[in-house]
């Protein structure tokens, strides 16, 4: 996008989502769709993040908590599985880890610069329930 | 007539295709998103949208980005609602015309407002829209308070609660008028539907927003959006403190139909004390220093009175 000034804006603007049209918008997922520049979709707020949740596998059930209480729309789940975190719309809430029902939770949040891998061999046991 | 959107769990709804997009710039752990998500996946219908000025509006359409993939609008402070009752007018005229081009498609009007756009500065609007009779939906996205120019009082933000208008100290205890009954007064328009909603409870959302968009008219819905700035919450809290709103009976679930017929729809378990929902919360802090402990007390019996309020008026149906 070129730098212009405040001044040099129209004075309303409109922006196309997508760079033609498509029929059926609930039918096309994300990565079927054509996104212009223009959509938010296309930028990232990644650099917002001071931790970022890790998903390990093992321990989800699918449950979809962290897919409808995400607000960035970075829980990816398709076929009703859970497959894994947006790393450039997360900005790192930690909401899908406090509503993650499992024991041990299958997403922690780790600092930004932990490393996926050696987190998830490390994944802690679980916890014995308080009575 | 399209068909309505089948959705039985989570699961199911899990499926559902989003349109709206993330890098938006609402702050992490922000209720909005939650919220308009919810909504926008609960139909599969075309989407005319658009949004008052506020957090939503500012942070989702910042140029040259937008988050939307369905039309949207954005005028000004007060006249999202009317915008897209102007929409809703335009479309009718045309279908009668005849010259739609594709007149078998069936979309819904659906405007968002902050509680500042909708309790204070579009309530004219806003009660102009419902008195026309608009097949409109007005959906609040209730935080209290002015959150996008900093926290200044609204009349929706409740007793006690320190704004930067209305700030709590040696001498005040922040905000000192009650929260306007929003549901309530635009029920009294004799709307086909309102309600109250609150994002924790997915399910009981999507039926109310699938039961706003199948009615003919104007619908106002009321939904609880805690804000992580403007409350003093730690923002990967933002769920239990709905779960705090719901369940302490702060945020009752109902819903009325046609002006008349209310219905609570969430009847907590184990109701919680209000007290827990105020400590959660930064702004309730000064509550819980001696000179202010009597309004813990206050709220408790106001919140208690409510409820008997709601639930006389469920028993009475009028």
């Amino acid at each position: 996008m070129a730098n212009i000034g405040w001044d040099e804006f129209e004075i309303g603007a409109m922006l196309r989502t997508f760079n033609g049209a498509i029929e059926d918008i609930t039918g096309t997922l994300q990565e079927d769709r054509n996104y212009s520049p223009n959509s938010s979709f296309t930028a990232s707020v990644a650099d917002w993040r001071i931790e970022k949740p890790v998903f390990n596998k093992d321990y989800c059930i699918d449950c979809q908590f962290c897919w409808v209480y995400c607000p960035d729309i970075s829980i990816v789940s398709r076929d009703k599985k859970m497959i894994g975190v947006d790393m450039d719309h997360c900005k790192g809430c930690g909401i899908c880890v406090e509503v993650c029902p499992t024991n041990p939770k299958s997403l922690l949040m780790f600092p930004e610069k932990a490393d996926e891998e050696t987190e998830i061999a490390n994944w802690p046991a679980k916890e014995d329930k308080e009575k | 007539m399209s068909e309505m959107k089948k959705i039985k769990n989570l699961k199911e709804f899990s499926t559902s295709a989003d349109r709206f997009e993330g890098a938006n710039l609402l702050c992490p752990g922000c209720a909005h998103s939650i919220i308009v998500r919810e909504v926008l996946n609960a139909t599969n219908d075309d989407l005319i949208l658009s949004a008052s000025t506020g957090c939503l509006e500012v942070c989702t359409a910042v140029y040259p980005y937008t988050s939307w993939d369905a039309s949207w609008i954005h005028i000004g402070f007060e006249n999202g609602s009317t915008a897209v009752a102007g929409a809703e007018a335009m479309y009718n005229a045309l279908k009668r015309k005849g010259r739609l081009k594709q007149p078998d498609r069936n979309p819904k009007f659906v405007s968002f407002a902050g509680d500042g756009a909708s309790y204070d500065i579009g309530f004219q609007w806003i009660s102009g829209c419902m008195e026309r009779g608009h097949n409109i939906m007005h959906i609040v996205l209730d935080n209290e308070v002015y959150a996008n120019t900093g926290g200044q009082r609204s009349s929706s933000t409740p007793i006690g609660s320190s704004a930067t208008t209305a700030p709590a100290g040696r001498v005040s205890y922040g905000e000192k008028k009650n929260k306007k009954d929003m549901v309530a007064i635009m029920a009294s328009h004799n709307i086909p539907y309102s309600a109250q909603v609150a994002p924790n409870k997915w399910k009981d959302m999507v039926k109310k927003i699938q039961h706003g968009m199948a009615v003919e008219g104007p619908v106002f819905i009321n939904a609880v959006s805690p804000c992580t700035t403007e409350w003093k919450f730690d923002p990967k809290d933002t769920m239990m403190l709905t779960d705090l709103a719901t369940d302490s009976l702060v945020f009752p679930l109902y819903e009325i139909i046609d002006g008349c017929e209310l219905n609570i729809t969430y009847r907590p378990k184990n109701v919680l004390p209000v007290e827990e929902y105020l400590a959660a919360q930064g702004r309730f802090k000064h509550l819980f220093k001696d000179e202010y402990k009597h309004l813990i007390g206050e709220w408790q019996k106001r919140i208690d009175a409510n409820w008997e309020y709601l639930n006389r008026r469920e028993e009475a149906r009028v």
